[in-house]
């Protein structure tokens, strides 16, 4: 069933803050949204406020290539991003907004007997972890993406490919403003504009933000901040293993035919899947080094297409509309972080680098029955920040469609 | 697009360099504590402006520098 697009209920914009709520989540994206979402639908929390520096989807949330996919290599991995999957089929029900979700598969290209061996593997882990991912010949491929050139430009040829039968697109700041509406609706005060400039202390633990309209006292913080997150850790002296890395995408304008799947490549680093509209979406690897600049550049652009066109050739054809970038926080294993921090009262999901936007109903779900019951759930367990620590790592390195 | 200065080579295209990390006091493992071992070996300071970097020029002379860099706009500075 879909719903209307004219659906979504309006969201309440208080003037301002109150001054103490139960629980202050910090950043109005994808992740915090749906976790104030689940705070008021599922455990009946309603005094919480999202604090959101810009307005609300202006950070990755609202910048990311909206692929939603459980391919991972790693056990942990695959039954997380293959509950958001799953919990991606039904928010429309859910949220009651339609967020043009559209199951396509994705194709991930191997052009090298080590990319084959490493596909090969996927695809036994996501079969005994209950994620759909199958081995096909490049012949199959060539079904499933007539438009594919096999031979690579004569650079890449195509060995096979791992097609994840699952892969699905959605929209992403339909998603995200259907979670805010859902939790305005009852009771969740969301605020634009509202910098989070520090943290209040209460002894050894955290009691609240600080911003410029004044201080703000909370009962838990979270920090759902995408790209700058190791600022705000650091006021709870908290350190991140993460590193922000600029990435970039852009669509080209609309392509008459239809591109029956999402088509990634393990090797060139790049994907491409096709929007609504009928453009396609490009992005690929992050910038090397690390960087809070938004500026999108031509040298990565044109490396993007050089890549893709390799593989697709009919992109030639078309033009770049538009450009962007977002800033990415990657962490040292290149899987999240989520739970709590060592530091009373505040909680983070981050390093959401650039596989952020599948997991927003599974992550926010998550944080939310954290917050609620003070117990992390068995799903993100494998995601504490204290990992690194105890050298636990959840290295997935290889699945996260970049380096 | 970011380019940065090689004592040997010049003004090059960040393209041509591999990034080897802010610069960060070395700790000694055995006096220093356990959990500024960590520290060194997984955190990092991931500074929204001024920062002091290594960089190695694997496209060129095949040397290592040392670069200052503003992270909020991606440029070098000197």
């Amino acid at each position: 069933m879909s719903v209307p697009v004219d659906s979504l209920p309006p969201i309440r914009w208080p003037d301002r803050p109150r001054s103490s709520y139960d629980v202050v989540i910090v950043g109005g994206g994808g992740h915090g949204l749906s976790t104030a979402y689940y705070l008021a639908t599922r455990h009946q929390l309603t005094n919480v406020a999202v604090l959101e520096a810009d307005y609300i989807v202006s950070g990755n949330t609202g910048r990311n290539t909206t692929i939603i996919r459980a391919n991972y290599g790693l056990p942990e991995a695959i039954r997380f991003y293959q509950h958001s999957l799953e919990m991606y089929r039904d928010l429309e029900q859910e949220i009651g907004a339609a967020i043009l979700h559209q199951t396509r598969g994705i194709v991930w290209t191997a052009h090298t007997e080590t990319a084959m061996r490493t596909e090969r593997a996927r695809c036994l882990v996501n079969t005994a972890c209950g994620a759909r991912t199958v081995m096909i010949s490049p012949a199959e491929l060539k079904d499933v993406v007539p438009q594919i050139d096999l031979a690579g430009g004569g650079r890449y040829p195509v060995l096979g490919a791992s097609h994840h039968l699952d892969g699905a697109t959605a929209r992403h700041d339909r998603v995200a403003w259907g979670y805010a509406a859902g939790a305005s609706q009852r009771g969740v005060d969301i605020l634009q504009h509202t910098p989070v400039t520090g943290l209040v202390h209460a002894g050894d633990r955290v009691a609240g933000v600080q911003t410029p309209g004044g201080p703000i006292a909370a009962g838990v913080v979270l920090s759902a901040v995408g790209g700058r997150v190791t600022a705000l850790a650091a006021h709870a002296g908290v350190r991140l293993p993460i590193r922000t890395h600029p990435l970039h995408a852009f669509v080209t304008n609309n392509y008459a035919q239809e591109l029956g799947s999402i088509v990634a490549s393990t090797e060139l680093v790049c994907y491409v899947s096709q929007t609504e509209r009928g453009q396609m979406l490009i992005g690929a690897e992050f910038d090397a080094q690390p960087s809070y600049s938004r500026q999108s550049s031509f040298s990565a652009l044109r490396a993007y297409a050089y890549k893709m066109t390799k593989l697709l050739p009919f992109l030639r054809e078309l033009r770049i509309l538009r450009s962007w970038a977002g800033i990415c926080d990657i962490s040292t294993d290149f899987s999240p972080i989520m739970g709590e921090t060592g530091v009373d009262g505040f909680l983070v999901t981050t390093g959401w680098g650039t596989w952020g936007f599948k997991a927003i109903p599974a992550g926010g779900e998550a944080m939310a029955e954290l917050i609620a019951t003070g117990r992390a759930p068995a799903l993100i367990e494998p995601f504490r920040l204290d990992r690194f620590a105890r050298d636990h790592l959840v290295a997935d390195h290889g699945s996260a469609g970049t380096r | 697009m970011l380019w940065l200065t090689c004592p040997n080579c010049g003004r090059r295209p960040v393209e041509e360099f591999v990034f080897g990390g802010e610069v960060r006091a070395e700790s000694d493992p055995i006096l220093e504590p356990d959990e500024q071992d960590i520290d060194l070996v997984w955190m990092f300071d991931n500074p929204d402006g001024l920062t002091t970097e290594r960089w190695f020029h694997v496209a060129g002379c095949g040397r290592w520098t040392t670069i200052r860099r503003d992270t909020s706009i991606d440029v070098e500075v000197s």
